[in-house]
């Protein structure tokens, strides 16, 4: 393919109409092709789609277009019909012939798969009525599920690289930093540091020491529970390097790099893509756009560790050095990769700056809270994209402006919390954040108010947690995380975790003493003091957490040896209900220590001496007749 | 004995800079199916840089193995999502099924079983990986018929080079 | 140089920018502890004992003094309540990994510790560091280093087996504050079963004493040579470089191998 100009680029928009040379079909049907919904055979949805439309004369009406994610993950795999608009769920290979038949050939919407929400009956046919779509503003991920996203001419069909146009042919890099400072955004990967202000600390330390400086994005993505980046790299990677060469334009950068955690395959591969098709049209390497700039993008892979997410353990990973974390008393933006002036952003901030700079700073510090025009740490402007995920009806990714309620994330969105339980806790910030209780889900979800709360904003993962959730239980697997994932190179880091852990191992068996919450904290409180890196001081944050909000549940744990939530396998003995239990033998068939007795059709029993509470009967089980009671400690 | 020919062209791809480390032992493992003593010696041979280094790169990160990880490693997923949703019983299923412990690989080197810190799936949680298959909404009931599919597969291959 | 003022426990003082806050101190005779800092080698932050209060403004940060450079302004208090209570716990952490190690309860005693909280354990590296740097940084050696991550995290030589290319200089141990390393022992214990031509004394090896064989089987504790470095250069040897050649000890060897023919 050859380079493009300016030109090249307003042909392939169609001169400024959204989606005109490039779309020429009358119908596209997209096809959620995510991680999540390739686990749910979308790639055998999207063949048997295109054989059938084949098959039906169909071929030169209707595309198929294999997509980034949807964010429904719940109701993958996902196929949405468009330009009208309408949503199909669990979208299997064999119900294609029909969803055909009837949408595309008869022109009758399918309603055998399309969406009902929990408890309702009827059906609801359009995309954006959908109540986990309807609160959702979508900037960062405007092109999801909208473009094919190994496409460039997808992207830059719907206003992609005008950004890029602008930047380098009507502005100065001072301009575009201004730009960025004055839209008030803040670091979405957890730090919430304003970018702005960032990228001109590390100009400036680049210019003073006439060294060239370094671009990186931190697409580590350790937080457990979070995929956001994820997402967004698979569903529109250009948007992602659009920024990064915008970033690079206004620090003064040649080299970049893309630190991508090894987890994510396929997200590696569409990037890759992306930065080859990128480097064909002349929109990376040299002199771009024929404006004379220079910038080139690298893609590393990580190797399996969470602290590599951390800035300085990622530089000296990318060094080719062990991934461990050194004093941040001197800031990567003077001194990072390579001892040179390094500026790194998480994935959904470089997402954020092509609409910032196209759009306008006005325009993204009008989304969100607070008054960012002069001050960018007075407010979080623009929007946030969680995975919202766990005891929820509606898991999967969403993105929703800054300020936006809990309470409306995890019931209007989430649709509630199902089967009946009810909420109880919401985490934030992965492993350096904290558990907020239900009188918290009117707060507004922002930067600050979350810190203030005792969580934090962290990279986006947001897990609902119900009744069945034991908070001790979360306390403590976060701290075994950490454990397995912290360097060892600091002492307050490796012991204080092991002594935590120990502590925290003892209470969920129900040997934990009275001096144990206080023991904890004081641990916490050193650790946030001594600790070399950021994994180290907010190690403590959802062991902090729990004890402010659900003190109670330790004391449970500790006075009574109970686990209220039924978790804490040595306090809780599995047990059948007699009332509920119709003898139906589904138990007996999977428990493989044979712990439960009786006949078909009779009442069963379960042997406590024998049972090793591997929940397998729980599962098998249709009539909700086996539950988890509080352990008798008969002699 | 393992042969160390292949390290040669897996070095040259990356140029035997020592920013590429990480993504040399990558290959090798990919390539070897885990990191032998041979390969890591002859890469700090080549490249001129201490076994020390190499040794503490390839034992700082999780992917690394020095031992064999089976043919099939199974990787449950122990995100906080599926952490809450009984990945650990998941974990459990599979060490009755294999009958090896966590971090262990079955004396036939075809399943191997570890956890893995999230693979970003998390709203099909708990999750399963097996190679590079996924399994979202991994059921203990499910863990047989998954485990006896690779095996089945196994066999027919087996017998088709017979 | 820029010239920063500063306080150090209520004393003015004044430094080159960025100068860290433990070499302040010392020039001023304020003692701070430390573990895995030594001056010839690189800041390595590692133990968190030197860890200080310093206020800047409306703000108070807990640095470690080994490696946080010093702006000017700054209130540095290196023995606070919070810096005592926080140090404790570090020296408590310790104990529970190495509970019997002298340096330990050494610091111990004089944090007022009579029983450290989490018990006492039977290891005794502390994992410092300071061998492997010594052995990185100044013999060039590469021969013990950092294995594994986290709480399994070990020094150790390659595969754990003794080392083809250690030179047997014995910085590591020379550094060591806890006594545990017993590298030097085995490293003398292959060259013994060396031919002749070959026993080289270490000293040669480090580039002190050029081309001397050794004539006490490697019995360095035993040896003249060994106590001479020691008493003149009141260090050791491998500090001073390896180029620098002792021209002294040098006749003296050559005298010495003359004299066992």
């Amino acid at each position: 393919m050859p380079r493009v100009s300016i030109e090249d680029l307003k042909k392939i928009r169609g001169n400024g109409k959204s989606g005109a040379k490039v779309i020429k079909f009358r119908t596209q049907v997209l096809v959620c092709a995510g991680t999540g919904c390739i686990s749910g055979k979308s790639f055998e949805t999207a063949k048997a789609l295109e054989t059938e439309i084949e098959k039906q004369g169909l071929s030169r009406e209707a595309q198929v277009v294999k997509t980034g994610c949807q964010g429904f993950c719940a109701e993958g795999p996902i196929v949405i019909v468009q330009p009208d608009g309408i949503f199909y769920r669990g979208v299997r290979a064999k119900d294609v012939p029909q969803l055909v038949e009837a949408h595309l050939l008869k022109g009758k919407p399918f309603e055998k798969l399309m969406y009902t929400p929990p408890g309702q009956h009827q059906p609801i046919p359009l995309l954006k009525e959908i109540p986990f779509f309807a609160k959702q503003k979508l900037v960062v991920l405007r092109n999801r599920g909208a473009i094919d996203p190994e496409r460039i001419d997808d992207y830059i069909a719907v206003e992609g690289y005008k950004a890029l146009e602008k930047a380098l042919t009507q502005m100065t890099p001072e301009q575009i930093i201004s730009e960025i400072k004055k839209s008030g955004l803040r670091g979405r990967g957890g730090g919430g540091f304003p970018a702005g202000i960032k990228w001109e600390t590390c100009r400036h330390a680049a210019q003073h020491r006439h060294v060239d400086p370094v671009l990186v994005c931190n697409a580590d993505e350790g937080d457990p529970g979070a995929f956001m980046d994820r997402s967004i790299i698979e569903s529109d990677p250009h948007a992602v390097l659009e920024g990064m060469i915008l970033g690079a334009c206004a620090i003064g950068c040649k080299e970049g790099f893309v630190y991508i955690r090894r987890e994510y395959p396929v997200a590696r591969e569409r990037l890759s893509k992306a930065i080859e098709q990128a480097r064909d049209y002349g929109l990376l390497g040299k002199n771009i756009l024929d404006t004379g700039m220079d910038f080139d993008v690298e893609v590393v892979q990580g190797a399996g560790a969470f602290v590599c997410g951390e800035s300085t353990a990622l530089m000296a990973s990318l060094e080719g050095r062990v991934g461990e974390p050194r004093a941040k008393y001197i800031h990567t933006v003077e001194y990072g990769y390579k001892n040179r002036p390094t500026n790194l952003n998480n994935v959904e901030t470089w997402a954020n700056v092509p609409l910032i700079i196209h759009n306008g700073a006005k325009w993204f510090a009008s989304i969100g809270t607070g008054d960012v025009a002069e001050n960018p740490w007075k407010g979080s402007s623009g929007t946030k994209v969680f995975s919202l995920v766990g005891k929820v009806n509606n898991t999967g990714l969403i993105e929703v402006p800054m300020g936006i309620t809990l309470r409306e994330i995890i019931f209007d969105i989430g649709g509630g919390i199902p089967d009946g339980h009810t909420f109880k806790a919401v985490q934030t910030g992965g492993p350096s954040g904290g558990c907020l209780p239900e009188t918290h889900m009117d707060m507004p979800v922002d930067f600050d108010s979350l810190t203030e709360a005792g969580s934090m904003m962290g990279s986006g993962g947001m897990i609902v947690m119900d009744d069945q959730t034991c908070m001790v239980e979360v306390a403590r697997y976060f701290i075994a995380f950490l454990t397995e994932e912290s360097c060892g190179k600091c002492v307050p880091c490796r012991e204080g975790l092991r002594s935590s852990l120990e502590i925290l191992n003892r209470i969920i068996r129900g040997k934990g003493t009275e001096e144990d919450t206080g023991r904890l904290q004081e641990i916490a409180e050193v650790m946030q003091d001594c600790c070399l890196c950021a994994l180290g001081t907010s190690a403590s944050n959802p062991v902090l957490s729990t004890l402010r909000y659900f003190k109670k549940e330790y004391e449970a744990h500790i006075k009574k040896h109970q686990c209220p939530a039924g978790v804490c396998k040595e306090l809780i003995e599995y047990s059948i209900d007699p009332e509920k239990c119709d003898g139906c033998h589904a138990c007996v068939r999977v428990c493989s220590v044979h712990a439960i007795m009786g006949e078909v059709k009779k009442e069963h029993t379960l042997d406590k001496s024998m049972c090793i509470k591997c929940g397998a009967c729980i599962e098998a089980c249709k009539r909700d007749a086996i539950r988890k009671i509080p352990r008798s400690y008969a002699a | 004995m393992v042969e160390t020919t292949k390290v040669d062209g897996i070095l040259k791809r990356h140029n035997s800079k020592r920013e590429n480390m990480i993504a040399i032992l990558l290959d090798c493992q990919e390539h070897y199916g885990y990191l032998p003593r041979e390969i890591l010696e002859e890469i700090s041979d080549k490249m001129n840089v201490p076994i020390t280094s190499v040794l503490s790169i390839a034992t700082f990160f999780k992917t690394f193995s020095l031992k064999p990880i089976g043919r099939y490693p199974i990787r449950v997923c122990n995100g906080t999502a599926c952490n809450i949703k009984g990945s650990s019983q998941l974990v459990e299923a599979l060490e009755r099924e294999l009958k090896i412990r966590q971090g262990q690989t079955t004396p036939d080197l075809q399943f191997g079983l570890d956890t893995v810190n999230c693979i970003g799936c998390c709203g099909l949680a708990p999750v399963i990986t097996i190679g590079q298959d996924v399994y979202g909404k991994a059921k203990i009931s499910s863990i047989p018929k998954i485990t006896k599919r690779y095996r089945a597969t196994e066999e027919k291959n087996a017998e088709s080079i017979h | 140089m820029k010239m920063i003022k500063l306080k150090i426990d209520g004393i003015e003082t004044e430094a080159e920018d960025r100068t860290t806050i433990l070499n302040i101190a010392q020039k001023l005779g304020i003692k701070i502890p430390t573990l895995c800092h030594h001056p010839l080698l690189e800041p390595y932050g590692v133990c968190r004992i030197c860890t200080v209060e310093v206020r800047s403004g409306k703000h108070t940060r807990m640095v470690t003094a080994c490696n946080y450079p010093a702006t000017n302004g700054i209130e540095v208090l290196t023995n606070s309540p919070r810096v005592q209570r926080d140090r404790k716990m570090i020296i408590e952490w310790m104990m529970s990994q190495c509970g019997h190690v002298k340096v330990l309860e050494n610091l111990a005693a004089e944090y007022g510790i009579t029983e450290p909280r989490y018990g006492r354990g039977d290891d005794d590296c502390i994992l410092c560091g300071l061998c492997v740097r010594v052995c990185s940084e100044i013999v060039g050696a590469n021969v013990l280093g950092f294995f594994n991550r986290g709480a399994t995290r070990e020094v150790s030589t390659a595969f754990g087996e003794t080392s083809e290319i250690c030179i047997g200089c014995g910085a590591c141990a020379y550094v060591c504050p806890t006594d545990c390393l017993k590298m030097e022992a085995e490293t003398l214990a292959r060259f013994r079963t060396l031919p002749g031509s070959e026993r080289l004394c270490r000293y040669s090896l480090m580039g002190v004493a050029e081309g001397a064989l050794c004539a006490n089987s490697f019995r360095c504790w035993k040896c003249e040579v060994e106590q001479r470095f020691h008493d003149q250069l009141q260090t050791h040897p491998i500090f001073l470089g390896r180029s620098m050649k002792m021209k002294e000890i040098d006749v003296y060897l050559n005298q010495l191998n003359e004299m066992r023919g």
